[in-house]
Order: structure tokens, then sequence, then C-alpha cells
């Protein structure tokens, strides 16, 4: 274990918990406040991370609380102190990301981000974040990307990897458009909105199916920004797969570079290998990496993905992916460690280097 | 090695493609339109025989969504696994440098011309009246 190299990492993924909706009340409107209070609507956290699911929040980090890393206090002493982290991007994952009504979307998504701000990013300086956005409608995300995009802490914008629809499609170009425009990358997180069943075979009956089901999610979403020319069309754009498993990618890339080679008329504007576009414009954080138990297998899996740039340095904090302080598991090459936790998040995040150099 | 007769010109009229064998190598010859084109016939991937291949053109693209069409059936898709190549220089469209198949010199000779020599036709006789496909290497 090298843990020494990554004193001082960016974590590139760590999750505050939004406790009860009562927290982001404050950062609602008058008719969204009396409405929440009114209905008795709570529980937003996303079905994909139940929050008493051992995934959820590890045994030793959840110190009585009913929804992990929902204190400030905790977060600091588990995850920054605890691991030794320089800077750490926190991506919510709640309701606003998921639910059916673009309008209290929108509403609870900016209260995410008010909250975000006010009570984690004033409170620590080692702290960025993401803004999280309505995808249920484009132009409602926009707006809430120009709100925050002058506050240079948030680094990027956070999306759930399964939509409502497939990600190259131009209904939600405006949205790459903004994150181009802003250089903010596009995190797309594991978990989905469940319009759609999670596999192409239908729902499925257990959360060890839904879970690992989230590798159909990245993969067909990834392909569809390939295919439909999303990089094209903004060349600056960059994507990142976060908590996605690493391990899955050398296969679906050689898949993806065989078929297009038979069916490249199709896609004429492809005019190269998927696999150079995604060297180029793709990034995935390396919690949890689904390696094998042994070191060598895992490492010869890495060096499969054929670059030492794609991979960023992640705790996934409070999630349940390793003990201990053990983020990187044996097996990731020292020289891929160094660069993933930091000159890689720098390279992939232009915000953090106008505070880190 | 020298000239040899591939194929009477009238065996492969235009749209039509054909495999010859000529000094021990497979040779998939093509007319598109009235030009002749031709290359080695085993494709350079896993070695599906070309000659077989659905001829297309060429798909080019400006921007996403649109679709550009020239050079119609001057491409040769391997029938086993679809890859692209140029019947002009024998080169797949997806990795040009890396995979490509030999591109040969074809011409259409008299048959008068022919009887003199120093053609070689290996399986069948030449005709004073007919046109040739030739090659040379």
């Amino acid at each position: 274990m090298l843990q020494v190299s990554v004193a001082n990492a960016i974590d590139c993924d760590i999750h505050p918990g939004v406790p009860t909706i009562k927290a982001l009340l404050p950062y609602m409107s008058d008719y969204w406040r009396e409405a929440f209070i009114a209905r008795g609507q709570d529980g937003f956290q996303p079905a994909s991370y139940l929050p008493n699911s051992p995934l959820a929040c590890r045994p030793d980090w959840r110190e009585g609380d009913a929804v992990g890393a929902s204190r400030l206090e905790l977060l600091q002493r588990h995850a920054l102190d605890g691991l030794g982290t320089g800077l750490a991007i926190c991506n919510v994952l709640y309701g606003g990301s998921f639910a059916i009504s673009e309008t209290m979307a929108a509403a609870i998504c900016s209260a995410v981000n008010d909250w975000l701000r006010a009570e984690w990013l004033d409170r620590d300086p080692r702290l960025r974040a993401s803004i999280v956005v309505p995808t249920q409608n484009p132009r409602l995300a926009v707006e809430e990307i120009e709100r925050l995009a002058g506050d240079r802490r948030f680094v990027q914008i956070l999306m759930p990897v399964a939509l409502d629809m497939m990600l190259g499609k131009e209904h939600y170009w405006p949205i790459f458009e903004a994150a181009e425009r802003h250089a903010l990358p596009i995190g797309l997180h594991a978990g989905s909105l469940y319009r759609y069943a999670p596999t192409t075979n239908g729902w499925p009956t257990h959360f060890l199916q839904d879970y690992v089901g989230n590798n159909h999610a990245f993969e067909s979403q990834l392909l569809s920004l390939i295919a439909q020319g999303v990089f094209l069309r903004f060349p600056d754009l960059k994507v990142v797969l976060l908590e996605s498993g690493v391990t899955w990618l050398p296969g679906f890339l050689w898949r993806a570079r065989k078929t297009w080679r038979a069916v490249r008329p199709e896609v004429p504007w492809i005019n190269e290998s998927p696999i150079d576009i995604v060297r180029r414009h793709v990034r995935l954080t390396a919690q949890p990496i689904d390696g094998p138990a042994d070191p060598a297998v895992l490492e010869r899996v890495l060096n499969q993905i054929g670059s030492d740039d794609m991979l960023l340095y992640a705790s996934d904090y409070p999630h349940w992916q390793f003990d201990g302080d053990r983020v990187v598991p044996d097996g990731v090459p020292a020289r891929l460690i160094e660069k993933m936790a930091r000159d890689n998040p720098l390279a992939t995040y232009p915000r953090l280097r106008e505070t880190i150099q | 090695m020298g000239k040899f007769v591939v194929a009477p010109l009238a065996d492969i009229p235009p749209g039509t493609q054909k495999r010859v064998h000529v000094a021990g190598r497979d040779i998939a010859v093509f007319n598109v339109g009235g030009e002749l084109f031709g290359i080695s016939d085993a494709c350079p991937h896993q070695g599906g025989s070309l000659s077989t291949g659905a001829t297309v053109g060429l798909t080019t693209s400006s921007e996403p969504g649109k679709f550009c069409h020239s050079r119609p059936g001057e491409f040769v898709r391997c029938p086993w696994h679809s890859w692209e190549f140029d019947l002009r220089t024998g080169q797949s469209w997806c990795d040009p440098r890396r995979f490509r198949t030999k591109a040969y010199d074809l011409s259409v000779e008299p048959g008068e011309a022919l009887v003199a020599g120093p053609y070689v036709a290996e399986t069948f006789g030449v005709s004073v009246e007919d046109q040739y496909v030739v090659v040379e290497f």
C-alpha cells in the first residue's frame, strides 16, 4: 500500500447527505417551503442508495446518523482529515435529480446547491462541489448552471447516469453547451431516474441486480454521447464517470471499436476510433475498482485501459467501498496513483487549477 | 514478374466484380462504371474474400447528423466484418495504415496485342477480336 503518495490528494467523489427536507427549506421559495410542509413529503434519498443499506454508509462512519455524511464535522474527521485529503468534490445524490415533477426537481436542486454553499463550502476551504441540476428539463438545468457558474467552487455538473433518455440526444445539448462554456465537466454518477427498467429485459428483483446493472447505463450513455457526435459538437467537453467500477472499460472499448469499424457509415461524423474519443474526453473515478483479488491481475486490467490520464482518485465517502484507509486497492501501479491523486484531477477540472498550483 | 491476362473484359461488365487467380495470387477485380480496379482478394483483417463483398460509396460527414455520399461504388465492404476498403488504394477506411490490402494496376488490352506477348494467360485462350483485362506486377 502506497498511502504516502496520496497524501494531500484530490478526492473527486464524496457525498454529503441531506439529512431531511427540513435542512433545505431555508433555501427554498415561500411556495415550496409551504408545499413541502403541507404535503409532509420527505425521504428524497435516491432509491439506488437506501439510507440503511450497507453501501450507503460505512458502519464506522455512520455514528448513529440515519443519513450518512449529513454532518460536516463527521465528513471532516473521516473523509478530509482521516484520509489526508487536500481538496474534495462534493456530489450530492438527492431527490431533485430524480423527481418526476420538473418544477419540484428544480426547486430541490436549487436548494441543495445553496445549502451546499452555505453549510459546507463556506465552512471548509477544502471543499468543492458539483452543481446538481434538474436534467428532467434541460432549460431549467441551464438556468441553474448560469445562476451558480460564477461561484468557482462549483467545478462540475452532476447528473445521474440513467436519465429520461439517451444522453447524446440534442435534448441535452443545451446542458453540454453551458458546461463547455463554463469549463465544467459533466459528472455522471451511478443511479437511475427509474423512468425505464434498469435492464433491457425488464425490472430486476433485487438490489444486487440494480446496482450491478448500472454498468449497462454507463456503457449505453457513453456510447450515446460518442455516436450522436456530442464530442464533435463540444470539443472541450469532459465527462467524468463517477462510481462506475472502472474495469468494465477495456472490454467495452474493444467492442465499441470493433462494431464501429463495421458500421461506420451509419455514424460518418465519427471519424476516429471510439477508443481515441474516450481517452480524450472521458475520465473515471477510481472508487470502486471492481478488480480481481490478485493485485497482479488488477494491474494488468488497468494497463489495458491504455492511458494513465483517465483515472481520478476518489474515496466515495461515505459509501462503503473499502475498510480502514485503503482507498486505493493493491495492484494499482505506483505511477498511476501519483497521477490519479493530483495531476489527473487538475487536468480534468480547470477550476481546481485556479486554487492549486 | 510480368504482365498477366486476368480475364476477358466481357466477363466483368460495369457494376460487376470477380475473383481471378493469377500467378499464384487471388485478385478481386471490380468494374466500377467502366473503370477497372484490382485489389488482393483476402481481407487483411481475417481473410474474408473481398470479391464477394458489396461495393459502396464513401460516406463522410461535416457535422453530426449530416451525410455526404461520394465516389459511388469505389469502396468494397468485406463480407465478414463489413470493413470498408478503398478500391483505388487498398486501404481500409477505419485504420488505413495498419489494415490495407494490395492494390494492383489493371489495364485493358486488345486481344490482337496480347497474342504477340509478353503476356501470359494461364487458363484461357486469347482471341484477337476481344478486349482483355491485364494486370502487371
